[in-house]
């Protein structure tokens, strides 16, 4: 048993539908978990784990 | 020996620490790091290369969430490898006890000692939180995978 933050304050994980997924590509490898109170989403949390990077390439221009 | 055009690996390094000013720029009236934000952006926002500086504009909001962003843990300087220099975010981006149900998928790095300067913007696909936490991990701080890298 473990207790849950959800919409409706803290709950029991028993009382709740837990759903997880996940997402993995080049840009990202995400995880989500959530929490179903009778068809109602009371908790969704999300952790994006990034794999790509912004990349600036820097050259020195030759003369002439 | 022979001589070969480069840029400065050294210099790319200094290009992240304000090392060189080839124009006018702020006056640094001390030699500590500045203090980075990391804000987030709903799917309609239009940020990209041309984003100038933060900007509330299209930034998410919700219970739990202030705007702005949460502030970059930075205690890894700039360094370089082989010819890229490179930096990333000591620590990941959490946002905790967040509501946010209209979907976001970019953050945005900005600098908020230089007036909130953008610094670079970074996708990830559509997500709400409930009353979650939302985590992003940063890459590995290599010269090929850190976030930010001049090579």
């Amino acid at each position: 048993m473990a207790l849950v933050t959800t919409t409706k304050g803290e709950m029991d994980d028993s009382l709740l539908e837990k759903r997880e997924g996940s997402l993995d590509n080049d840009n990202e490898l995400t995880r989500w978990v959530e929490y179903w109170l009778d068809g109602e989403l009371v908790h969704r949390s999300v952790h994006v784990h990034l794999k790509k990077n912004v990349f600036a390439d820097g050259m020195a221009a030759m003369f002439g | 020996m022979a001589n070969t055009q480069a840029m400065c690996t050294s210099f790319k390094t200094e290009l992240m620490t304000a090392t060189h000013n080839f124009g006018t720029a702020p006056t640094r009236g001390t030699g500590t790091a500045d203090t980075f934000y990391a804000a987030l952006y709903e799917t309609t926002a239009t940020l990209n290369a041309a984003t100038t500086a933060y900007t509330t504009s299209g930034e998410v909001s919700g219970l739990g969430y202030s705007a702005g962003g949460v502030a970059v843990t930075n205690a890894t300087a700039p360094t370089s490898s082989g010819t890229t220099a490179y930096w990333t975010p000591s620590a990941s981006l959490v946002y905790t006890g967040v509501t946010l149900t209209t979907a976001f998928d970019t953050v945005l790095i900005y600098n908020q000692t230089q007036s909130n300067k953008a610094v670079s913007v970074h996708t990830f696909g559509s997500q709400t939180i409930t009353a979650g936490t939302f985590t992003l991990t940063m890459p590995a701080n290599t010269n090929t995978t850190a976030l930010l890298r001049l090579a």
